[in-house]
């Protein structure tokens, strides 16, 4: 076994482990890096294999390390694990051709293993690349005197020619929904907006640039300051922290008088919560979930996978105008013995006045005079923190305002509650939808008045407008805390990321969000009637044949088409050649006689002659065309001097 | 070409003067696993070239005489029946040799001929119920007298197309005529000769035949034969599948013996009038015409593609 086969070999399982370096435990990456390390030197030195004795105990010891590390053999992550050890190990005791061929399939099952922990464009382009490598050292095994070059040509032919293979197993391997073929449910981590608001909750969310979810718009598009994206209402308050509290004996929620439909799809990303995001307020949605009464979407199960679905929402509405007297209750619920100030400044506006709507605008005035300021560095806030929020620092994000506001409502006895999820969102004209990102999380007021129903209220509008029209980096005084691309990327740069996005988007609805229903749908538009997988497989197979004996009729094409025609024709004409100089040759009349014939004639040319008789002899009658002994015998025609 | 072939030839052409060209198609009929057919006068050497050939090869080598009587059952052999042991046993006939002469085959009736002709073919005789399979290699000289005669059977096409190839000795030139004259008793030069090949190393390069190469260029010659003689209209019938194949076996044993892997068009005309010469009737105004002109003409009227 050469030491190039090893080295493409070594790189191959190299790339192919790298990316699970980091979810494998330290010990096992540093063992097998060790060992990989260990083979090249022994490749390199060319010094003997370890004993049997000694790989058996590294590879008892270690599968007992991982069975301690992880109390089971079985499951994703130990597999994984495993497979990448024993892989390495048996790397220690590559000898021959058969271990080699052992060695590129485990690489290309570990090259499947990767999409258990990403499938986005990038790793799936890294393991295109890892198995390119795969297949250069597997073309290497089986020609040894195929200079790279040669190989890498070789193995990008052989990938290019699985595309079409590719696409009619992905367009047509029948998706069956089941754990079979799903993937594990821990696959995905999760992030995004919580069911508790405490001071910084949403600052610290404003950090991230993540995507929560896309949203397409079928029909009209509302405007951006409309675009409120209802997620968890939050009821009872304990002093600092938001929280939904416990529902009162659910009833279904009133929704009357609605006005300005609206239809849109949303990709939601994996945020294994339970709650859906929908358009104030939601009305239709295309999959089974549930509306409470305080019009939140929820699904039985925490959404692990990212989910689409299409929504039906009322930008005008009446909700819940006749609320029951429990739910006021709830709504007016404040801890005792906090915040005295606010509520003195409370019960001052509702001595003024009894119009629940002038306690309002009040309130909203006192925000917008009073000097208040949009940030996203507020300072620590103490036991008291609505009443130092209001009266002393006047600085704070969205949560500070929602809160402080919901609390001057109750406290003026008005029925309000904090209303969280996001707001707005980027435009990719490119795929003409929006990106919402975490960044977007963003927390206002609803305040329940009589005939009305809930009203949504956004106290941070009051102070900072530009939060809502224009987005949170136009808005905030201190946006150099924001991170880069969330503040004032260049053009260039957004255009850019908008492209990204627009592209990952499409990967995620059409590559991974490719499921049964949508194969379904696919099919059909194809022109399949009454799709099923029985049909699906059938054409499946018969496509896979289909291709394959295209590839196998155009790589026997040279059995069906003779090559020497070139030869052929050089000859005749230096016949045609001989023939102006006297010396014709007879149609029957073979080379070799021919060239008896003329060397008899002309001795000056008999040695000529007989060369080219005896190459074009060789060309078309013996069983030993090759091009480079055809350019020497074109050559040597063109040399011919009568 | 291995040493002890090209030391057959030349054994043979000491024995035989002046006709290397016959030597050479009697070897390569040879090594095509075929019979082989000469017409001639009596005299001109027929005999001689099968024995020289029988001993150079180390062959067994058995003479059958066809006469008017001969029955099947002195060919291919009888059962008679044994006293001492109340059995009957097989005698086996001249035929199971490795190389037999029959000679002046067109005296015999057809039955007898025919005994022949079927075990050329088979590779195997049939006799009271028993197939025993012949000697390998196995190889039949056949002489035909061209005089029509009274009392002769001449062999019908169907059965001359048995054998791969049909020659004729002709007249020595007149050096090779003086040699002739002037050497020794040829018949006391046989019987000097030594074996230069064993019938293993016969059978290794009757197998080596089979592979020469013949490439799509040179079968679309052959090809282009086959088809003129089926469109000319000088030629009673075309020449059959089996005379195709039987044209491309005799080319590769002819490359061979030039040492070549590779059969090119000049095999193919080398071995062409042998091999077309008993297959091919000229028709209407051409019916004059001997057999060598009819296989030159068609050698010239076809051009190599």
């Amino acid at each position: 076994m050469s030491k190039a086969l090893l080295y493409g070999l070594l790189l191959s399982i190299l790339m192919v482990s790298a990316p699970h370096a980091d979810h494998l435990p330290p010990w096992v990456s540093a063992l097998c890096a060790a060992l990989l390390a260990w083979r090249a030197y022994l490749a390199h030195s060319g010094g003997a294999l370890p004993m049997r004795w000694l790989l058996l105990t590294i590879t008892f010891a270690s599968v007992g390390g991982i069975l301690i590390e992880f109390r089971t053999l079985f499951g994703r992550e130990v597999g994984v694990t495993l497979l990448i050890l024993l892989t390495t190990l048996k790397f220690m005791e590559l000898r021959g051709p058969r271990d080699a061929m052992v060695l590129v399939y485990l690489a290309c099952f570990i090259i499947i293993t990767n999409f258990f922990y990403s499938q986005s464009i990038p790793s799936a382009l890294y393991m295109l690349a890892t198995l390119l490598v795969t297949t250069t050292a597997w073309v290497h095994l089986h020609g040894q005197s195929i200079p790279l070059g040669g190989r890498l040509r070789i193995a990008s032919v052989l990938l290019l020619q699985a595309i079409p293979l590719m696409l009619i197993l992905f367009v047509l391997f029948p998706r069956v929904q089941g754990p079979l073929w799903g993937l594990p449910q821990d696959a995905f981590a999760s992030t995004g907006l919580d069911d508790k608001m405490a001071p910084g909750s949403f600052a610290r969310l404003s950090l991230s640039e993540e995507v929560a979810f896309r949203v397409g718009y079928a029909g009209q598009t509302p405007l951006r300051e409309q675009m409120y994206w209802r997620g968890p209402v939050l009821w009872e308050f304990d002093g600092r922290t938001w929280t939904p509290g416990e529902a009162v004996a659910p009833a279904a929620p009133q929704f009357t008088d609605t006005t300005q439909p609206i239809d849109y799809s949303v990709t939601l990303e994996p945020h294994n919560k339970t709650w859906l995001f929908a358009l104030d307020m939601p009305d239709r949605l295309s999959i089974p979930a549930r509306l409470t009464h305080d019009f939140r979407i929820l699904r039985k199960d925490p959404v692990k996978a990212r989910l689409r679905y299409e929504a039906r929402s009322h930008l005008g509405y009446r909700a819940n105008p006749n609320e029951a007297k429990r739910q006021i209750q709830r709504a007016l619920q404040l801890p005792p013995s906090f915040n005295p100030r606010t509520r003195q400044l409370a019960a001052g506006w509702r001595a003024d006045s009894m119009d629940d709507n002038a306690v309002v605008r009040a309130a909203l005035a006192h925000f917008s005079q009073q000097n208040f300021r949009y940030t996203l560095q507020p300072p620590p806030l103490g036991a008291h923190s609505v009443d130092e929020f209001l009266f002393e620092t006047r600085q704070g994000f969205c949560e500070h305002y929602a809160s402080s506001f919901v609390f001057l409502m109750r406290a003026a006895q008005i029925p309000a509650r904090v209303v969280t999820g996001y707001q707005g969102g980027e435009f990719n004209a490119l795929g003409n939808y929006y990106i919402v990102r975490q960044s977007d999380a963003h927390a206002w007021a609803e305040v329940w008045l009589p005939g009305q129903g809930w009203v949504r209220i956004d106290p941070t509008a009051a102070i900072a407008p530009g939060r809502i029209e224009r987005g949170l980096s136009a808005a905030v005084t201190d946006a150099a805390a924001l991170p880069f691309m969330a503040r004032n990327p260049p053009d260039w740069m957004r255009k850019l990321r908008l492209n990204w996005d627009a592209l990952a988007n499409q990967w995620n609805q059409w590559v991974l969000g490719y499921d049964t229903e949508r194969q379904f749908a696919f099919l059909t538009r194809l022109g399949m009637e009454s799709v099923t997988w029985q049909k699906m497989a059938l054409n499946m197979m018969a496509g896979v044949a289909f291709i394959v004996a295209l590839f196998a009729l155009f790589m026997l094409r040279h059995l069906f088409k003779r090559q020497p025609d070139k030869v052929q024709a050089a000859w005749l004409k230096l016949c045609r050649r001989l023939a102006k100089a006297g010396l014709p040759r007879a149609a029957h009349e073979g080379a070799q006689d021919y060239a008896a014939r003329v060397a008899a004639a002309r001795p000056d040319l008999a040695d000529a002659i007989g060369e080219v008789a005896a190459r074009y002899t060789a060309l078309r009658y013996e069983n030993r065309f090759d091009p480079a002994s055809l350019q020497a015998f074109q050559r040597m025609v063109a040399a011919f001097k009568l | 070409m291995s040493q002890s072939l090209k030391n057959v030839i030349k054994q043979a052409e000491q024995i035989i003067l002046g006709k290397p060209q016959q030597i050479r198609l009697a070897l390569a009929c040879l090594l095509a696993r075929g019979h082989l057919l000469i017409e001639d006068m009596p005299g001109v050497g027929k005999t001689t070239l099968a024995q020289v050939l029988a001993r150079s090869l180390n062959l067994q080598f058995q003479r059958i005489q066809f006469t008017s009587d001969l029955l099947p059952a002195d060919i291919l052999g009888v059962s008679v029946y044994q006293r001492d042991n109340e059995k009957f046993e097989f005698h086996p006939g001249p035929i199971f040799a490795q190389m037999i002469l029959a000679d002046e085959v067109n005296r015999a009736t057809p039955k007898a001929q025919s005994a022949l002709l079927e075990a050329m073919e088979e590779q195997q005789v049939t006799i009271e119920g028993t197939t025993r399979p012949l000697p390998a290699p196995f190889f039949v000289i056949a002489t035909q007298n061209p005089l029509h005669q009274a009392g002769t059977f001449p062999l019908p096409e169907s059965q001359l197309d048995r054998f791969l190839m049909r020659i004729q000795m002709g007249y020595p030139d007149a050096q090779a005529e003086r040699g002739l004259l002037s050497g020794v008793d040829r018949r006391e030069l046989i019987a000097g000769l030594g074996p230069q090949m064993e019938s293993a190393e016969l059978l290794a390069l009757q197998q080596r035949v089979r592979q020469v190469f013949a490439s799509p260029a040179l079968l679309d010659y052959l090809q282009a034969i086959l088809r003129h003689t089926r469109e000319a209209a000088r030629y009673t019938h075309g020449l059959s599948p089996r005379a195709g194949l039987a044209l491309l076996s005799a080319a590769r044993a002819w490359a061979l013996l030039d040492e070549r892997e590779a059969v090119i068009p000049e095999d193919v005309q080398a071995v062409l009038p042998g091999v077309v010469s008993h297959r091919l009737q000229a028709a209407g105004e051409y019916q004059k015409q001997n057999s060598d002109t009819l296989a030159r003409e068609l050698i010239e009227a076809v051009a190599i593609p």
